[in-house]
């Protein structure tokens, strides 16, 4: 107790930045002797839900100004658009959060997608498991590369983006052969399906983000993710199996992306080669402007899920427009990127000082 | 926290007439390219003995401390554990096997809570095999009450003190079952305070028979806290023994390979046997510098013309004092004032621009370029005065670099060779020439002769003796027991951060800068020290 005071302020009520998946808000009427402890809350709330608190409001307002978005056709619309890069986006935040970066999900993606829909004429299962197989392989050898042989993330990941869609054009003639997806299979349903309207790569996203929620912040695997992008030396001083977690991650990235591949594959009844360009910057996008630092060591699954839709939000406000040529859409979420990075910054800034002895 | 088996053992262990030490190292070696790091290094540590491991810079302790817990493989040798061979492969595996360590620096994730700090790896679970946050946090809750800290769990780490990070690291190495507890520099970041702390965590070890390596440059806290001491110098392993029966001086002069004897000026290096002609007024004079952990307001004074030598060992506080007086260290107190000017903002760039250079100790990190050629690193802080409206004329630039080519005897095929492809010496001449071509009026040297070859140690010597002849204003460190007493006309001596004495005219000798380091007696009292002195008083 009496360390107590060279230690700090007694304050309990800190601020806890690493909230499990979907914790509340924080209390707006606090008591004015806890008001700095509730600016602090608020603070950190914002660093690691601030997404979130943008993306409320802005549908709450663009409900009255536009009818045609406040229906459940458009929200429909919006999310099954979302799911897949949603579902991208979800290994590229373990990654980052690792402190490394993965380039080459975008070309994973579309290669997943072509395996899938070349597979499906076998049925179901082989149209799951090849492009799990053959992108999986890839985050592996990518996560190998990176973990054991100590190779730069942004270079293997550049190399494998490059390599991966090479191996696209390869199966597909150049992109002049398209595998089309048997119509009314069960692999078609997975894509086309739905609950109440809410088709299921929806419902797939949904139980992906809550498992690997669970996994980040209940499990010992999850807390090394979190402590090899916090400081690396110490996680290995720390004993902790710092290159498997590293490998773990990669593979992880390379079969959701082949995975939501193969769930666009089946909901466009196709194999697109086109698809996927600049894939991988949109998911990073999403998983910075949904707090996750690109530095790593801090981020969420739940802040990914908002800065996906708050992306998909904003291109469909746009849309709504109509005026507006739907290229804008690049420069606003390019404004939204930097007002996330730059108030993340003053938010870090903010939370250190409050918070130091 | 409390191992029953440990106790257990070693009392069985009395019976029995030679109970095997806890952990052994039997003739370690290991090199890394081009150095020896250890050299046949033996060490035994007790159960419930508090080892102390003393060295110099490059001694040696931390490669042995790394070979200890697992972070190198060692080339040759054996380590023992309770009388078992055994081998880490990886720091988890000594982890395992009850060997936890405390880094000087501490190492722990600083955005994880303090909870997930103490329990990375081996966090509570519930009956779903997820990890059980509220045990988790209420055990850590109760772990860090009994090292004196009183914090909510769930608060990041960063948001704690550095002395109450220190705390949870102790915590989660000595909560881990440990048989041996290894603290490097443990006590470096903790108030006194919380270092009372500490001591009372080690001697609650030491009832549970717990070992504890205990690594510090303190000289008391070694013998308030140690039983035994190993020194090392060189690689290599020199003494181990009682720490009682051993008074500072010895232990210091085994440390710094020196005998206690009266030498003086014997013409072993290059510096002249005279001393300088030493202007009256400073132009220089530092008051008070002071910064948390480091400085503990030092006061000196350099005057035009002579070589100032600082003594200290490691960790005295000596290259911050360098790096305070050269603008490169924010200092929580302390007047610097430049020929009589006080400096209200010092920085790096106002101190360049008063005339004073520092040529820092790390001179692949903090000094040259190597992959630029020796003129662009000679000219590479003189540019802006080379300069006319942003455009440097190469004129000018070849005239200088060519002056100073010659006179500090630089050797290089020519001014465009690279610096990476030349010698240490020479690559610290060409750093001396880069301060040098900007006129300072006081020159900050740190450790200017480490790892450089004797022939060029020796010209390094002659031209910082010329300097002083010059007019400049030196301020010398180095570890070089020699170096220091024959270089310099005048030795302030710091320990821990403040200055401990200062060693003038006759009393330059080896012996008086052994005592004043090892804190013997109170080192030369009449001289030099009034300034020290009154400031106690006013305290």
């Amino acid at each position: 107790m009496k360390l107590m005071s060279a230690l700090g302020s007694p304050k309990t009520a800190a601020p806890l930045p690493s909230a499990p998946l979907g914790k509340g808000g924080p209390s707006p009427g606090s008591a004015p002797a806890s008001q700095t402890s509730g600016k602090d809350r608020l603070a950190s709330f914002l660093q690691s839900q601030g997404a979130l608190a943008i993306l409320i409001p802005l549908i709450l307002i663009s409900s009255f100004i536009y009818p045609t978005f406040a229906t459940l056709d458009n929200a429909r619309g919006v999310t099954v658009q979302a799911s897949f890069l949603a579902i991208v986006a979800l290994g590229v935040t373990m990654v980052i959060i690792t402190g490394g970066i993965d380039l080459s999900v975008g070309s994973v993606f579309a290669l997943g997608g072509v395996l899938a829909a070349w597979a499906s004429q076998w049925g179901m299962i082989p149209a799951l498991l090849v492009p799990l197989a053959v992108c999986g392989a890839i985050g592996a050898v990518n996560g190998l590369l990176i973990a054991r042989a100590g190779m730069a993330p942004f270079i293997v990941t550049l190399a494998s983006l490059l390599g991966a869609r090479g191996l696209l054009l390869a199966i597909t003639d150049e992109g002049a052969t398209t595998y089309l997806v048997p119509k009314d299979s069960a692999f078609a349903t997975l894509g086309q399906g739905s609950i109440w309207g809410f088709g299921y790569p929806i419902l797939i996203a949904l139980a992906l983000f809550g498992v690997i929620g669970v996994v980040l912040q209940r499990t010992s695997f999850g807390q090394t993710v979190f402590a090899v992008g916090g400081s690396k030396d110490a996680a290995t001083l720390m004993g902790l199996p710092v290159a498997r977690v590293r490998m773990t991650v990669y593979l992880m990235s390379g079969l959701l992306a082949g995975l939501a591949g193969a769930i666009n594959a089946a909901r466009l009844s196709s194999g697109v080669t086109i698809i996927g360009v600049g894939m991988e910057l949109d998911a990073i996008a999403a998983v910075v402007i949904g707090g996750t630092l690109l530095i790593g060591g801090a981020g969420s699954v739940s802040g990914t899920l908002w800065g996906v839709l708050l992306l998909a939000v904003i291109q469909n406000l746009i849309n709504q427009i109509g005026s507006l040529n739907s290229s804008y859409q690049s420069v606003v979420s390019g404004g939204f990127l930097i007002l996330v990075v730059v108030s993340q910054r003053y938010l870090t800034a903010r939370t250190r000082r409050g918070a130091a002895p | 926290m409390k191992p029953p088996e440990a106790a257990a053992s070693a009392a069985a262990g009395r019976q029995s007439p030679a109970p095997p030490p806890v952990l052994e190292a039997r003739g370690v070696s290991k090199h890394f390219p081009g150095v020896v790091a250890l050299d046949d290094v033996s060490f035994t540590l007790e159960a419930g003995e508090t080892h102390a491991l003393v060295g110099e810079n490059g001694a040696g302790k931390s490669t042995l401390i790394k070979v200890l817990t697992g972070v190198h493989r060692p080339d040759g040798g054996e380590l023992r554990l309770s009388g078992q061979e055994v081998h880490f492969a990886r720091p988890f595996e000594a982890q395992q096997a009850g060997i936890s360590t405390i880094y000087q620096e501490v190492n722990l994730v600083p955005l994880l809570s303090v909870a997930r700090n103490v329990f990375l790896g081996r966090e509570p679970r519930n009956r779903f095999r997820l990890i059980d946050f509220p045990r988790m946090n209420s055990e850590a809750a109760a772990l860090l009450d009994g090292f004196g800290v009183r914090v909510d769990p769930r608060r990041p780490l960063h948001t704690l003190g550095v002395g109450a990070q220190q705390m949870v690291a102790l915590a989660r190495a000595v909560s881990v079952n440990a048989q041996v507890v290894v603290m490097d520099e443990p006590t470096s970041s903790l108030e006194p305070r919380e270092v009372e702390t500490l001591f009372g965590v080690i001697a609650d070890l030491r009832r549970q028979g717990i070992a504890v390596v205990y690594v510090s440059h303190r000289m008391d806290e070694l013998y308030r806290v140690c039983d035994r001491v190993t020194v090392l110098r060189d690689g290599r392993h020199i003494h181990t023994g009682d720490l009682a029966e051993l008074d500072r001086m010895q232990l210091v002069s085994m440390m710094l390979g020196r005998e206690i004897t009266e030498v003086r000026r014997h013409g072993v290096t290059s510096f002249s046997q005279e001393g300088h002609d030493v202007e009256r007024r400073p132009v220089l004079k530092a008051e008070g510098l002071a910064r948390r952990h480091q400085l503990d307001g030092i006061s000196l004074n350099l005057h035009p013309g002579e070589v100032l030598g600082l003594g200290g060992l490691l960790g005295s506080g000596r290259s911050e004092t360098a790096k305070a007086l050269a603008g490169a260290l924010t200092l929580d107190a302390g007047k610097i004032s430049i020929d009589g000017s006080v400096q209200r903002r010092h920085s790096s760039a106002s101190a360049i621009r008063a005339g004073i250079s520092l040529l820092p100790e790390d001179r692949k990190a903090e000094g040259v370029v190597p992959g630029l050629s020796v003129r662009e690193n000679i000219v590479l802080a003189a540019l802006p005065r080379l300069s006319r409206a942003g455009i440097v004329s190469r004129g000018r630039q070849d005239r200088i670099v060519e002056i100073f080519m010659k006179r500090l005897r630089i050797k290089a095929s020519s001014p465009e060779q690279k610096v990476g492809e030349l010698s240490g010496g020479n690559q610290q001449k060409v750093l001396l020439a880069r301060w040098l071509c900007l006129e300072p009026k006081v020159l900050l040297l740190d450790e200017p002769t480490r790892g450089i070859d004797v022939g060029a140690k020796a010209e390094v010597q002659a031209l910082i003796d010329e300097l002083a002849q010059q007019g400049l204003a030196v301020l010398l460190i180095s570890s070089d027991i020699e170096e220091l007493i024959e270089g310099a006309d005048r030795i302030l001596v710091l320990r821990s951060g403040a200055s401990a004495g200062e060693l003038t005219g006759d009393q330059v000798t080896e012996g008086a800068l052994l005592e004043a380091l090892a804190d013997h007696s109170p080192a030369a009292p009449e001289a030099g020290t009034t300034e020290n002195a009154g400031e106690e008083a006013a305290r």
